[in-house]
């Protein structure tokens, strides 16, 4: 059953550093004029977390079981949706006034147009 | 056979959705790239969802008897939760975002708390390790879940006052340690075999039902201003349970995505934390903003007030002009109308610039998303420390329902509360004018020199109605020129 994958102990503790390190440099380089998208954003990607969710409820053999993955999943699932729907609204709406892209300064990567 | 070929699939697809949010966090550097970041992470939250049903074919034998029920449970779940937010967030109004930021978060947190209950009450954790690890994400998670509540309750303000009580302090220390007690008594009880005072169960319900009120507990003395600092903690905290279930489950993805949202969320903690100039520990325990005993000094010289139409006209004929917004624009929903004067005066050869302070406004950011929205070019945009050198050779600074950010004490006076805090040099500009909806002191209680100083006046008012008339003045003297 559960041959596929085991990862235990110091493993366990790679990952979580690994991807600790990972998301702090990414984070790192985002302009603090994106904060609330990427916040919003980053909210989204925990919202991963339904898939888990989904894992309890159909390994779930009584109905306390049911009930409480019943709740992850909603729960989760309108973390992902509810995320993305605001994320890519706020994203939407930042624009450039075209004529001054030299004078870009948010971020530590010039702005292109797109 | 079945269930190989789901191990495979569904590890496949979650490998590609870990990849593909660091790949879409990474596009997130440059607001160019940004929309086309957050889809990418979008398309690998669809494959990893889609992928997670697969796992009918590889359930405990114990769940097999249930495996229908469950099924259509999960999808009447995932079809409600989903539907639900996602109408919520594509209606609802930008000047709402911290507060919808801090409910979804609060359903992520739920959501960990609720896998870890599961993985609990089913007894379905291997060793004390992974008992251990379970039991953390259930108390960060539930903690995450009742905080953001009501985080999202002042944001909202349906709770209108922070709540504050004697010996707050102690009752919270006391609720916290209880809460991690009875957790450690679950470890002891399950590892030893030993037979708890109550069925296993109910202390399970306990040690859930104290850490929602440690939650709750922790979150209602803070005030609406310190909101950027909650709001990011509580983000890392719902990464940080969700990357601990992942553990739990055996699922790399939510490892991997729980703990960047974890780095994400504690390098915005610190970094809003570093623009007010105190610690995150201040933030949450001590109790700013109570109105203080001390009396302060008086004010030398008094507040000068103007009319909106003469400090319009008086930046139309000025040469530069920095807009220094703040929470009180989005409290009047005035980011239109303040673009259109900007636009007016820009017509008029006026440069202007918005200056904008990181915890300005109730979430990280929240000032440029407002501007963004009313159409405001982000290269107009500029933050603290690129633009703070600019006041000495700007003609008008204009305030906008910000207070604490401009008030100069921060820089001067050792006594305030704010002292040592980074904040837009306002006050070095020629002439300033502050939007403002009365007299009176701001969030923190804390009296503003820039309001007293000679260069400095006064246009009391809402912030929409004050941009009408500013815009109308404008507006008059162009038709009475033609």
């Amino acid at each position: 059953m559960h041959f596929e994958m085991a990862i235990t102990g110091f493993v366990a503790i790679y990952i979580f550093m690994l991807a600790a390190f990972g998301g702090w440099v990414i984070i790192g380089n985002v302009p603090a004029i994106l904060h609330t998208p990427l916040m919003s954003g980053s909210n989204f990607v925990h919202g991963i977390v339904v898939i888990g969710g989904v894992t309890a409820l159909l390994n779930a053999s009584n109905a306390t079981e049911q009930v409480i993955g019943f709740v992850a999943v909603l729960l989760g699932a309108g973390n992902a949706a509810g995320g993305y729907a605001v994320t890519s609204r706020m994203l939407a709406m930042f624009k450039t006034s075209g004529h001054a892209t030299t004078h870009n300064i948010h971020s530590i990567h010039p702005a292109k147009k797109s | 056979m079945y269930s190989t070929i789901a191990h495979l699939v569904t590890g496949t697809a979650d490998l590609i959705a870990a990849f593909l949010f660091m790949y879409g966090l990474k596009r997130m550097s440059s607001p160019v790239s940004a929309p086309s970041g957050i889809r990418v992470a979008g398309y690998g939250m669809l494959l990893a969802v889609v992928a997670s049903f697969l796992n009918v074919f590889t359930v405990d034998a114990a769940a097999r008897p249930h495996l229908w029920i469950n099924l259509g449970l999960a999808l009447v779940a995932l079809l409600l939760g989903a539907s639900a937010a996602w109408f919520k967030g594509r209606s609802v109004a930008m000047t709402e975002m911290p507060q919808m930021v801090a409910i979804y978060n609060g359903l992520g947190g739920g959501a960990a708390g609720a896998i870890a209950a599961v993985e609990l009450f089913g007894n379905k954790t291997h060793g004390a390790g992974q008992l251990v690890v379970t039991l953390l994400g259930g108390l960060i998670g539930a903690i995450s879940m009742s905080g953001s509540v009501i985080a999202w309750a002042k944001l909202d303000e349906i709770l209108k006052k922070p709540m504050r009580f004697p010996g707050q302090r102690l009752v919270n220390a006391i609720v916290f340690l209880a809460s991690l007690v009875i957790g450690g008594y679950i470890v002891f009880v399950v590892q030893a075999g030993a037979t708890p005072l109550l069925p296993i169960a109910s202390v399970l319900w306990i040690f859930f039902g104290t850490t929602l009120l440690f939650g709750i507990l922790m979150t209602l003395p803070i005030g609406g201003a310190d909101m950027p600092v909650v709001i990011s903690i509580y983000n890392a905290a719902t990464g940080l349970a969700v990357g601990f279930d992942g553990y739990v489950i055996q699922e790399p993805a939510l490892m991997i995505a729980g703990m960047v949202v974890g780095a994400a969320g504690t390098l915005l903690t610190l970094l809003m934390a570093k623009a007010m100039n105190r610690s995150v520990s201040n933030v949450l325990f001590s109790n700013f903003g109570a109105p203080s005993k001390k009396k302060q000094g008086k004010m030398k010289g008094e507040e000068k007030p103007v009319e909106a139409s003469d400090a319009g006209i008086a930046m139309r004929y000025a040469k530069s002009v920095i807009i220094i917004p703040g929470y009180g624009l989005a409290v009047a929903q005035a980011q239109e109308k303040l673009y259109e004067f900007v636009k007016l005066l820009q017509t008029a050869g006026v440069n202007v610039k918005f200056a904008i302070h990181p915890v300005a406004g109730r979430m990280p950011g929240q000032m440029d998303v407002l501007l963004a929205e009313a159409g405001v070019p982000y290269d107009l945009i500029h933050q603290l420390d690129e633009v703070n050198d600019d006041f000495v050779t700007t003609d008008v600074a204009l305030v906008i329902g910000a207070n604490d950010v401009v008030n100069p004490a921060a820089r001067t006076d050792k006594s305030s509360p704010i002292y040592g805090m980074p904040i837009l040099n306002a006050d070095k500009a020629k002439k300033c004018y502050v939007v403002k909806r009365g007299q009176g002191k701001g969030y923190s209680g804390i009296e503003n020199e820039l309001f007293y100083e000679d260069n400095t006046y006064m246009v009391y008012g809402d912030a929409q109605v004050v941009l009408v008339k500013m815009i109308e003045a404008v507006r008059g003297l162009g038709a009475a020129a033609a």
